[in-house]
């Protein structure tokens, strides 16, 4: 066989005579708009899912109470639960401490007879006062925003935190004075 | 039976078992001459030979079996999440045992002038179907039936559902993330988490463009390459696998360190208080204040930094490694100073921490930043 072979299907194929490279261009253009549209669409639902219409979760910010019903020298965990704040008070005041670990964000737990905050992940220790002294937790715990409402009740608002690196201690919102 | 079992409590305290570890390492996988000969003359590369394996594994399982009937180490050791150490252990050391036992024998071999017993005639083929697709198959229905019947002896270790607010104490991550929450405890979560793993992984995938030695392709030789050997076993055992095991069966509640058989006190009190190099400098060394200027109080720490990543490498270019650096050549040579110094960094943390109290070197928590 000297003559060459031609296939075929080359030859009557409805798709070669009509595909020329215009076509192609576009109907590939055309291809790639339609992906994108849907992986755009499937995109935007995934980011809509993270932005649910309700929330069951606790306010941010709550009452908590009268300033009567802390001890002075206590900490009190009846908050940790739900809201995931310690309440403390000493000879001059109330303070709300965020319980969440500064280094990688597990909860501690307070241990009444070392009076300290112990995190059960990678071992660091704070003070009463939310002071690190031991463990890899670079800073100290976290306060929140805690203030009297007008019946005289304590509330506690966690929108707002409080750094002590950054001497944010000293703002007044973040100590209750009694 | 109460002295053994103290013995073991005192020799797994990390201090120890960390420090015995490192400094036997070089020993049993000697990286240069004078090791080889201290190697030798007591008698270690023993272990690579079956009476050597018979020791070590009964030893293991002597600890196992002491641990199984005592009150206390029996609850670490059951429990379903740490089956798979227990496991693991046997597993990478007869491994590690199988490899050195079969790099000995042609170490022998290749000093004789004979070719390395893998060595095979290049015409003498092994077909894919059926000799490797056999075995292959043989080994995934004894895998399947070992998985299947473990699955059923052992419940999953499912537990109530998370809630935020309250950490399980002692909280430990999977078992094969126990190297990583170990090396948690050392490092600010940025290093530890994000740059050592990243490290790891791009290290690992880097050895092949490293370690440019040609000998020991293809069949098992300590000799011929017995610094990479030491440096990969030292990373990979005792950087990696025992601080998976410290993690599973010595750290109690609130992440305090417990023997095998203590008991795990949740008041156990340890005295952690730690300290930032440039309290010591400022405040013990100067007795000032720390400065207000963030860079002038962690100038040491910086200086320190710099100092062990990027001029020691340097230094040892122009000294001590310089046929290494010729070998190499300035890009090869810097990476594996990188990757090689970043490894050494943990222990050498570790040994800070344990030593000094020291918590971190540059401690800038106005910015996350901590080394
Ligand atoms: S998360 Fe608290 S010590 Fe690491």
């Amino acid at each position: 066989m000297s003559e060459k072979v031609i296939p075929k299907a080359s030859i009557n194929s409805e798709s070669t005579k009509d595909l020329n490279r215009k076509g192609f261009i576009s109907w590939l253009s055309l291809g790639w708009l339609a992906f994108a549209g849907a992986t755009g669409g499937f995109f935007t639902l995934m980011i809509r899912f993270m932005f649910p219409n309700v929330l069951f979760e606790p306010p941010q910010s709550f009452k908590i109470g009268f300033p009567d019903d802390f001890t002075i020298g206590k900490v009190d965990i009846r908050f940790k639960r739900k809201h995931a704040v310690w309440v403390v008070r000493n000879d001059e005041g109330i303070y709300a401490l965020s319980t969440v670990c500064t280094h990688l964000g597990c909860t501690p737990n307070w241990l009444e007879v070392e009076q300290k905050y112990k995190c059960p992940c990678h071992g660091s220790g704070f003070r009463k006062t939310g002071i690190n002294f031991e463990g890899p937790a670079p800073r100290p715990l976290e306060r929140h925003a805690i203030f009297l409402a007008s019946d005289g009740q304590i509330i506690v608002d966690k929108t707002k935190r409080f750094k002590w690196e950054k001497g944010e201690w000293e703002i007044e919102e973040s100590f209750l004075k009694i | 039976m109460s002295y053994i079992k103290n013995l073991f409590d005192f020799l797994s305290t990390p201090t120890i078992s960390f420090t015995l570890l490192t400094v036997s390492f070089p020993f049993i996988f000697p990286p240069s001459d004078w090791f080889d000969k201290k190697n030798k003359q007591w008698g270690i590369y023993k272990l690579w030979t079956n009476k050597g394996a018979f020791c070590i594994f009964s030893f293991i399982t002597f600890f196992f079996v002491l641990g199984y009937f005592d009150p206390y180490f029996n609850l670490t050791m059951t429990k379903p999440d740490n089956i798979p150490i227990i496991l693991m252990i046997y597993s990478m050391i007869f491994v590690v045992w199988l490899g050195m036992k079969q790099a000995y024998i042609n170490d022998e071999r290749l000093e004789r002038g004979e070719k390395p017993e893998e060595w095979t005639d290049p015409d003498d083929k092994v077909l894919v179907w059926p000799d490797l697709v056999y075995i292959e198959l043989i080994a995934l229905i004894i895998f399947m039936v070992g998985l299947i019947v473990w699955s059923i002896l052992i419940g999953a270790p499912l537990e109530e559902p998370a809630n935020p607010a309250s950490t399980p104490n002692p909280s430990k991550a999977p078992w094969y993330f126990l190297g990583l929450q170990e090396m948690l405890v050392y490092f600010d979560p940025w290093i530890a988490g994000i740059i050592f793993p990243i490290f790891i992984i791009v290290g690992m995938m880097a050895i092949p463009y490293m370690d440019i030695n040609k000998k020991g392709n293809g069949y098992y030789s300590f000799k011929e390459r017995r610094l990479g050997y030491f440096i990969f076993m030292y990373g990979w055992f005792v950087l990696w696998v025992f601080l998976i095991v410290v993690g599973t069966f010595f750290r109690g509640p609130n992440w305090n360190f417990f023997g095998p058989f203590e008991w795990w006190d949740p008041h156990k009190v340890v005295p952690l208080t730690n300290v930032n190099l440039s309290e010591y400098v400022w405040v013990k060394l100067l007795n000032k204040g720390l400065p207000a200027s963030i860079f002038a109080r962690e100038a040491v720490g910086f200086v320190i930094v710099i100092g062990y990543l990027f001029v020691m490498p340097l230094l040892l270019a122009k000294t001590k490694l310089k046929s290494l650096f010729e070998h190499y050549g300035p890009i090869r040579y810097s990476t594996l100073m990188l990757f090689g110094l970043a490894m050494f960094a943990l222990p050498i943390k570790m040994y800070l921490r344990w030593l000094f109290n020291l918590k971190y070197i540059i401690a800038i928590p106005e910015w996350f930043f901590n080394i």
